[in-house]
């Protein structure tokens, strides 16, 4: 690692140790979830009272707010899984497999939550609850590979081992998601084009763009705390009888 | 010994090991009849109906049967201590694992092509889509067997892997399933099949090069 300076390295190793991160955690806490506030209070409101009603969709369109920033984080949390576990495969960093199975439920959180809201928004526009639709499909398909992290994990038992099994999934699924994703969109596709990423000139208005901005902003910080939270507790699983979780616990009692 | 040895020498041990034991070549192709001739009795007998579900039912039947005899590509070796040995090997555990995984498809997905006749007449397929069927199968068996070959190391550790296998490797399976079934299907139309064919071309030689490398990495993990 000789390429990256010497300070950053020393953060980087600083950080990662468990009880140095299981601190550092406990700070940031309360900042995140006021900037989690911060964005979400403005983006609802934004989204759910400012925006004006769709001309053709009306207000059902609404759910975008929610269904849009849990679809991106979806697949956010999917790569970011598969950094973790390259990190952890390389370097052997027990923070990066401690985050990378704390995401993993999260993730296949949002996903449920992309499906249920586009289902509900699907009935009222497209008349039915479910289509074979190539976006509906690899989110689905994105599900499971998230059930196939959490059920590997739980299934080995030396947890050492199954994160390193973990790691080479998520690594092997990250793969696999651009190959699936155009397998199925070359197979059938009815889900309305991209809206805000088009390069050129996003088809969104921009007082509908920027409470969607937002609450992007939000569901990020979210899991920020989420995944923050979780970690800490599998810290405290994985040492239960190390020295500064001891500590720790004499300190709250 | 070097390295292309090492690789046929490992391709033989297991033919050798899979004709000692015939009666377990034959199940995966029982089971592949045996579930297409579930399809007419759960969907009914009407031909039209048959013929246009006969590309999907082939292509789902033949992917469980490929799933089915995944189990068996490195639990013997994991119980009697094989593994162990490829794994100290100086050659790298990603050559020779494709070695495995190059038998495992000579002995199970190999001979998928010689029943594929028999179901495409249960179901009704047109004449002029065996060649693309046969093709199909060519080409997508051994992808199955390189694909699953991951996550067969992931769980050969596993008491009870066998639930989870498929829920790791299904997903995985889809873009295979896609363009094998629609090649047979567009063939069945009498439309050209370039484009599916080429796909899966593709994807067997990314899965060539690929899949052996986390296959041995988890091997590894499995191991210890």
């Amino acid at each position: 690692m000789s390429f990256i300076p010497a300070p950053i390295s020393r953060f980087f190793h600083r950080t990662a140790s468990p009880p140095h991160f299981y601190t550092l955690a406990d700070k940031l806490l309360p900042w995140l979830t006021v900037l989690f506030l911060l964005l979400l209070i403005p983006g609802l409101y934004g989204g759910l009272v400012m925006a004006p009603a769709d001309y053709q969709q009306g207000d059902s369109y609404r759910i975008i707010y929610i269904h849009v920033p849990a679809a991106w984080m979806s697949l956010f949390i999917y790569v970011l899984m598969a950094v973790m576990g390259g990190i952890a495969l390389v370097w052997r960093m027990k923070l990066a497999e401690v985050m990378l199975i704390s995401s993993a439920p999260i993730g296949a959180g949002f996903t449920l939550v992309a499906l249920v809201t586009g289902s509900l928004w699907g009935k009222p526009m497209w008349g039915t609850w479910w289509v074979w639709d190539a976006r509906l499909t690899s989110e689905l398909i994105l599900l499971f590979l998230y059930l196939g992290v959490t059920s590997l994990y739980g299934a080995i038992e030396d947890k050492r081992s199954a994160a390193r099994a973990v790691s080479i999934l998520a690594l092997v699924g990250v793969v696999n998601i651009p190959i699936i994703h155009y397998s199925v969109e070359w197979w059938n596709t009815l889900h309305q084009g991209p809206t805000v990423s088009k390069m050129d000139k996003p088809s969104i208005h921009i007082s509908m763009l920027i409470p969607l901005l937002l609450m992007a902003g939000a569901f990020k910080v979210y899991y920020a705390i989420a995944v923050l939270q979780a970690a800490k507790l599998e810290l405290i699983k994985r040492e239960p009888s190390a020295q500064w979780v001891k500590n720790l616990l004499e300190q709250n009692a | 010994m070097p390295l292309i040895q090492a690789f046929f020498a490992i391709v033989r041990r297991d033919l050798l090991l899979a004709f000692r034991r015939r009666a377990e070549m034959a199940n995966p192709l029982f089971f592949f009849v045996l579930v297409v001739t579930l399809f007419p009795l759960a969907v009914g007998a009407q031909p039209n109906l048959l013929r246009a579900m006969a590309p999907g039912v082939i292509w789902v039947s033949a992917l469980l049967a490929a799933l089915l005899s995944l189990d068996g590509l490195f639990r013997s070796d994991f119980e009697d201590g094989s593994l162990e040995q490829l794994l100290l090997s100086p050659h790298p555990l990603s050559v020779l694992v494709l070695g495995k995984v190059f038998a495992h498809w000579l002995v199970t997905g190999l001979p998928l092509l010689l029943v594929a006749p028999l179901l495409a007449l249960f179901m009704g397929l047109p004449e002029q889509a065996m060649p693309t069927l046969w093709l199909s199968l060519i080409l997508a068996t051994p992808l199955l067997s390189l694909i699953g070959a991951i996550g067969v190391a992931l769980t050969v550790g596993l008491r009870r892997g066998g639930m989870i296998l498929s829920l790791l490797v299904l997903p995985l399976y889809v873009p295979v399933l896609i363009f094998a079934s629609g090649a047979v299907d567009r063939a069945a139309g009498g439309l050209p099949t370039g484009a599916q064919i080429n796909i899966l071309a593709a994807m067997l030689l990314l899965a060539l090069v690929l899949t052996p490398l986390p296959t041995a990495a988890a091997l590894k993990m499995s191991v210890n």
